[in-house]
């Protein structure tokens, strides 16, 4: 097991599984919290957020696929997505390449929370596009079910100071490009479709 | 409430929303932490006063290898005073609202909030 990410809620390892590459994420104990409580948050953050990233797919958002879910050790098993963060994507490509990658981001979101999905941690580090040019949503660890504005906008501001804090270019083009097409898409939906 | 009048213990309950706000608190000081990159934790105001927030942040920075400090018990009731000041402030700006049109906003945005004496 090679660990890959340490965050402060959980850790992240690159395993192989059924002779697949797959990714580990284990929640962590918080010696903190008294132990039931620490159990049940644990377990039901596990839950929810394999419930998102399945939901996510129901709208056609790209998210990785679910193989295992331990509730009894916080556990997900999950398919290893092999791409290229965004992150270095917008570093390296020229306006021309990333106008519709950006394009297709706008609308992947707009999909996301016109069906109550807030990925809630929206950062250019949570976005890959593989070889095939999908772009996958991955970590929905601070996600939520929620249909309110506020929400949907931090979103996209977690989105627009990323891409101002770790790239060269200012975030402005990439959201005027992509603004006129979210106009023209009607009225804003605010209710879950059913 | 409604545990109470189903027979649940009162002191239990107290125990139980405790440990939960406090838990809160305490994952999201580790949350920023973390995120920023920190190594130092100070505990202040009103709450500081508690003990078992101070040991759930004290167990919490022993896991990140970051120091914590929290200020001493005499200072941690100064509350009344910092309202009490606000309030003077506010009145000697125009602000006044009478006790009939006054009442809790429980979501007031930090950023909405009028402070004439700043201007």
């Amino acid at each position: 097991m090679v660990l890959i990410k340490k965050g402060a809620e959980a850790e992240l390892f690159l395993e192989t599984w059924c002779e697949k590459k797959v990714i580990l994420k284990r929640r962590t104990p918080k010696s903190y919290r008294i132990p039931d409580l620490d159990l049940k948050l644990r377990s039901y953050r596990t839950i929810h957020e394999a419930m998102l990233i399945h939901q996510a797919k129901l709208v056609g958002i790209p998210t990785p696929l679910i193989y295992l879910v331990d509730t009894i050790n916080s556990t997900i098993i999950m398919e290893y997505i092999i791409g290229k963060q965004l992150r270095e994507l917008a570093n390296e490509s020229s306006e021309l390449t990333l106008k519709p990658i950006f394009l297709r981001i706008g609308r992947s979101i707009g999909k996301l929370h016109s069906s109550g999905i807030i990925h809630g941690d929206l950062t250019t580090s949570n976005l890959i596009i593989d070889p095939q040019k999908r772009i996958f949503f991955i970590d929905f660890g601070l996600g939520k079910k929620s249909l309110e504005l506020e929400e949907r906008s931090v979103d996209l501001f977690l989105l627009k100071r990323t891409l101002n804090s770790t790239h060269y270019l200012s975030a402005d083009p990439f959201f005027s490009w992509v603004l006129p097409d979210i106009s023209s898409t009607g009225p804003l939906q605010t209710r879950l479709p059913t | 409430m409604a545990k109470l009048k189903q027979g649940f213990d009162l002191t239990d309950l107290c125990f139980s929303l405790q440990e939960v706000s406090f838990s809160m608190l305490t994952e999201t000081t580790e949350r920023a932490l973390a995120h920023i990159e920190r190594d130092e934790v100070l505990l202040t105001g009103g709450v500081a006063a508690n003990a078992r927030l101070s040991n759930m942040l004290r167990t919490m920075t022993e896991d990140h290898n970051a120091k914590f400090f929290v200020v001493p018990r005499e200072y941690c009731g100064d509350c009344g005073a910092q309202i009490a000041w606000t309030g003077i402030l506010a009145y000697e700006s125009g602000v006044m609202t009478d006790v009939n049109n006054s009442f809790v906003i429980p979501r007031w945005r930090i950023d909405d909030v009028e402070i004439p004496w700043r201007h």
